[in-house]
């Protein structure tokens, strides 16, 4: 096994918030632990440009975002036959079960990442904009997006259960 | 309110005054108001959704790659050892081994299949339910068209598969059982250098019967604990299948 292969611990302890991270971007837990592994080994050989007493966290998740990023853009030129659920749905699709995953997968992943670094891993702003190379507008205005696009998602299904609910009633 | 004080709100970045400053605003803009809860909700689903993953095990491939050196290594050397002791040290066997530098696959194939099939709770990666995934993803990492060969004929279900490291790159390892829980292992390795054939070879690594061959890029070793006649059985099949 080659010496550049064995991990630092510092980025080990970081595995299962890697782990919650892909699964959401990616979708199946199979993907999402390749993910991990790509995103792994690439931390693991690019260690050397982690800046010391910034936060490992927020770079790992750079590392992350970039992988998916290739990946998705290789997978899109190659494997057409297999569904790519981090493709951008053609249209929005009424979700049929009040689903936080499913009305998520309705969200292009720029927006998916956004949302995630904010509201699960809590990170701020300026440190989502950093992982994502991108101005802290962007971030600010994919933040906005996805969450009234999760809005809107989460309350039509919420109508339409009610409806339907009614309609049970009669 | 600008709208990314209300996002800001909602995900508890501002300072105690800040947030006094955008409750008080919110008082006055019911619409606001609706919208940072159902935000601030949805925060809370999407932690709780994705929480459980946390405590999920570590699969076996992203330890390894973690601690290469805490723990294969070990689980390697005593598979050796014992398997060392089954051979009796023989030195024919070591001297065999040295004249003929494929007899290193079914070594190889015999330790990974001392080390897992004995696993009773994490025997595979991946189970034989996903297959279509198993069989995608080992093909994905190996970087050739892998398959499962098919051996419920001769009685022997797929328990399913795990990735690992080789001598000269990634290991697709298969599992199969019968009814007594018997296990078979298919060890197929990638190869570097010029692509060739060998013919069907076997070794007795201890315990550990190995049938092992040379298709082009791939090598090819079934391991188990039964005798040469029953596995030549099973391996004859695997070959049909992957040679039709």
């Amino acid at each position: 096994m080659q010496a550049s292969r064995v991990m630092d611990p510092d980025i080990a302890q970081h595995i299962p918030r890697l782990r919650r991270y892909a699964r959401v971007l990616a979708g199946d837990r199979y993907r999402a632990d390749d993910l991990v592994q790509d995103t792994l080994e690439r931390a693991c050989r690019k260690f050397h440009l982690w800046r010391q007493g910034s936060d490992l966290r927020a770079w790992l998740f750079a590392v992350m975002h970039n992988v998916f990023v290739n990946q998705v853009r290789t997978r899109r030129l190659e494997l057409e036959e297999l569904e790519d659920v981090a493709a951008v749905p053609a249209q929005m699709e009424r979700i049929d079960l009040l689903d936080i995953e499913k009305a998520l997968a309705q969200l292009p992943f720029e927006q998916r990442e956004v949302i995630l670094l904010v509201g699960i891993e809590q990170m701020g702003y300026g440190e989502v904009a950093k992982a994502l190379d991108v101005p802290i507008g962007t971030v600010m205005s994919r933040l906005s997006r996805a969450r009234e696009r999760l809005r809107t998602l989460l309350s039509d299904e919420a109508e339409a259960s009610h409806v339907s609910g009614l309609k049970v009633v009669k | 309110m600008n709208e990314e004080q209300l996002h800001a709100y909602a995900d508890g970045q501002l300072s105690l005054e800040g947030q006094a400053r955008v409750e008080a605003a919110l008082l006055a803009s019911p619409g606001d108001a609706a919208r940072v809860r159902a935000w601030m909700r949805q925060n809370e689903l999407l932690r709780a959704h994705f929480a459980p993953v946390l405590n999920e095990p570590i699969p076996d491939r992203l330890r390894l790659l973690r601690a290469p050196r805490a723990w294969l290594p070990y689980a390697m050397a005593a598979a050796w050892v014992v398997l060392g002791v089954a051979i009796g040290a023989s030195a024919s066997g070591l001297l065999r081994d040295r004249a003929d530098a494929a007899a290193s696959l079914p070594r190889r194939a015999a330790v990974a299949h001392a080390v897992y099939s004995p696993e009773v709770r994490h025997p595979v990666e991946v189970g034989a339910a996903d297959q279509d995934h198993l069989v995608r993803w080992l093909s994905k990492r190996m970087g050739s068209d892998i398959k499962a060969p098919l051996l419920q004929p001769l009685g022997y279900e797929l328990v399913g598969g795990r990735l690992l490291p080789g001598e000269q790159g990634p290991v697709a390892h298969f599992m199969y059982q019968d009814a007594r829980g018997q296990r078979l292992t298919l060890y197929v390795s990638s190869r570097k250098g010029d692509p060739r054939d060998t013919a069907f070879r076997f070794s007795q690594e201890g315990r550990v019967a190995v049938f092992y061959w040379i298709d082009g890029s791939l090598g090819y070793a079934l391991s188990s604990e039964l005798d040469k006649a029953a596995l030549l059985k099973v391996a004859t099949s695997v070959y049909q299948q992957l040679n039709p």
